[in-house]
């Protein structure tokens, strides 16, 4: 049994080794979450900045101070500019990945499979800093041509270069969610008299339905997180947008603008903390929807 | 029967088959056999490709209204091909060719310009897993009816109430209609799919090894409803089951290699086949 001892050694090792790994990860995602959230509250309980008027306040400039010596914290216009670049992105890029998923499913599935996946494959590890630098001379140009608007910054490039962003990840999720949809249902369906394209429609979407909410909701959750690019097209403007080609300023480009720029421990430092809080409970919420799609499909499921 | 002279020109395989179908109607008559004469599907030398594979020879059958035939057969023998040619499922395979002649009441559907759509409303398919639809059980069974126009709630709702008791499934499942069809057992789907088919009425019901996943006693159940609702039309069924074709059906069809080697009356080709090879398949030489 000699031979044996050092195996059992081994054991322990492993599981030593294994389990310290997942000590280390779950330290390092709770010491994240504890100290953003640390950070960011304190600019509530600490610098005294109103909660109501950091999500209902329009007016956000952290180098000029109020009456009262506090910056103007408003944030609104921030929320906005995130959530419309997200949406709008989300609206251009779903009807491209969705049919382009149909198509490399349902209709071409060898050139799917072959030539389509690998090639949008490709386009997810292009650095975002590219799309950006795309973004600003073709987009931009693009929109200062055909609005005739002085600059072309504004939420429309960004939500298009951000579209682009995202597209490979809704198009590779959908096509996953098409192909698991069992080929007994479009056999089932087709020989009832249902037409190709009513298959499609009326049990390959239907099924594939949850799969396809949560490709869509992780390419907003990539929008929403995204900042460079979008940094480079957007203007960085942190006022209210009024239209579409209006400089703005993301939650995302104004942290990255702002970070360096105040003292650490300042009323200023602590509410970028706030956002970057804010952020991170709305990826938080993002993932939640997901996992209950998920729940709510697999109890469809039986 | 220009068909039959130019078979026994052609090959050998086809004249033994022409014999056989001959000794078999002759039989029909002497023993009195309740067959019906009217032919509802006929396919005529018909040849199915997939790319250059010839995987099914001149087969040339007729399927009777009120009567249940078994195609039976080895793996990969044809059988199949032959039944997905006949709603034309095969021209959904991509590289599947299918020539000659497969007459719907007397009318060739195999031609180009066949509205497929229509066409299988009236040949109906039930699949060998049951493949109810990711909804509610009620949505299942009005799913085709809408597809063809159907409309209104009583309408509807009378149409799933009839199809569901045809399947012999209303029983169980009259309180749940709105549940998900997956809430069922497998013989239970395979029953809905049935019913699924029957609420558009079809004139001609194919079975791919309907039973192959299911129990034994599912397996009875389905044989029984099969012999319900062949009432008024024609039933195919490619069956891996002997017994089972044995049980149900009223003509059976041996399939070997492509070639369609034997049709007769069921008990003619169980208890006398006149095939070397089918008498080897039914003594168990090879499966």
């Amino acid at each position: 049994m000699a031979k044996q001892m050092p195996k059992r050694n081994l054991e322990k090792v492993g599981l030593g080794v294994t389990g310290a790994c997942v000590v280390l990860v779950t330290l390092v995602v709770l010491a994240l979450i504890i100290m953003v959230a640390q950070k960011g509250l304190s600019a509530f309980f600490k610098d005294g900045v109103n909660i109501a008027g950091f999500f209902g306040g329009t007016k956000w400039d952290l180098s000029n101070s109020d009456q009262n010596g506090m910056p103007y914290t408003g944030a609104l216009p921030l929320i906005v500019t995130s959530f419309s670049v997200t949406i709008l992105s989300t609206i251009i890029a779903l009807p491209v990945s969705l049919g382009s998923a149909i198509f490399a499913v349902e209709i071409r599935p060898r050139f799917g499979s072959k030539v389509f996946q690998p090639l949008i494959e490709l386009l997810t590890g292009i650095p975002s800093v590219v799309f950006g630098l795309i973004g600003f001379h073709v987009v931009v140009g693009a929109c200062k041509a055909i609005f005739g608007v002085s600059t072309g910054l504004g939420i429309l490039p960004g939500s298009i270069v951000l579209a682009v962003m995202i597209l490979p990840t809704v198009t590779t999720l959908s096509i996953d969610a098409l192909r698991a949809v069992p080929d007994g249902y479009r056999q089932g369906s087709l020989a009832l008299g249902y037409t190709r394209w009513q298959t499609i429609w009326h049990v390959v979407l239907k099924s594939a339905l949850p799969s396809l909410m949560t490709a869509v909701i992780l390419g907003m959750t990539r929008a929403f997180g995204e900042t460079l690019a979008v940094r480079m097209v957007i203007g960085g403007i942190e006022k209210m947008p009024t239209g579409l080609l209006d400089a703005a300023s993301t939650i995302t480009t104004t942290l990255t603008t702002s970070m360096a720029v105040y003292a650490e421990g300042s009323a200023q430092d602590d509410i970028l903390w706030a956002l970057g809080l804010l952020l991170m409970g709305m990826s938080l919420i993002f993932i939640l929807i997901i996992h209950l799609i998920g729940r709510k499909g697999a109890k469809a499921r039986g | 029967m220009s068909v039959e002279t130019s078979a026994v020109e052609t090959d050998s395989t086809s004249a033994d088959f022409m014999a056989s179908v001959s000794s078999s109607e002759k039989q029909n008559r002497v023993s009195g056999f309740a067959i019906s004469d009217e032919v509802v599907l006929e396919t005529k030398d018909v040849n199915v490709y997939y790319g250059n594979h010839h995987a099914l020879h001149d087969t040339s059958l007729a399927f009777h209204k009120d009567e249940i035939t078994a195609l039976i057969g080895p793996s990969g023998c044809g059988k199949s091909t032959f039944l997905r040619s006949l709603n034309l499922m095969n021209r959904e395979i991509r590289g599947c060719r299918v020539d000659g002649e497969i007459e719907y009441r007397g009318h060739n559907i195999n031609t180009p310009s066949e509205n497929l759509y229509e066409l299988r409303k009236s040949i109906g398919m039930v699949f060998q897993q049951p493949n109810p639809f990711h909804m509610s059980i009620y949505d299942n069974i009005t799913f085709a009816p809408r597809r063809h126009g159907v409309r209104g709630k009583d309408v509807l709702d009378q149409m799933v109430e009839e199809s569901l008791r045809g399947a012999a499934l209303w029983d169980e499942v009259k309180d749940k209609l709105d549940k998900s069809a997956f809430a069922l057992s497998g013989g239970q789907q395979q029953r809905l799919c049935i019913a699924r088919t029957l609420a558009v009425h079809p004139d001609v019901i194919l079975f791919d090894e309907p039973c192959s996943a299911l129990d034994p006693i599912s397996t009875l159940a389905i044989e029984d409803l099969m012999r319900n609702v062949v009432k008024d039309r024609a039933i195919v069924i490619v069956t891996h089951n002997m017994e089972q074709a044995s049980r149900v059906s009223n003509r059976t069809a041996f399939f070997y290699m492509g070639d369609m080697v034997e049709y007769g009356e069921t008990e003619q080709i169980f208890q006398r086949p006149n095939d070397a090879r089918l008498n080897d398949y039914l003594t168990g030489m090879f499966s």
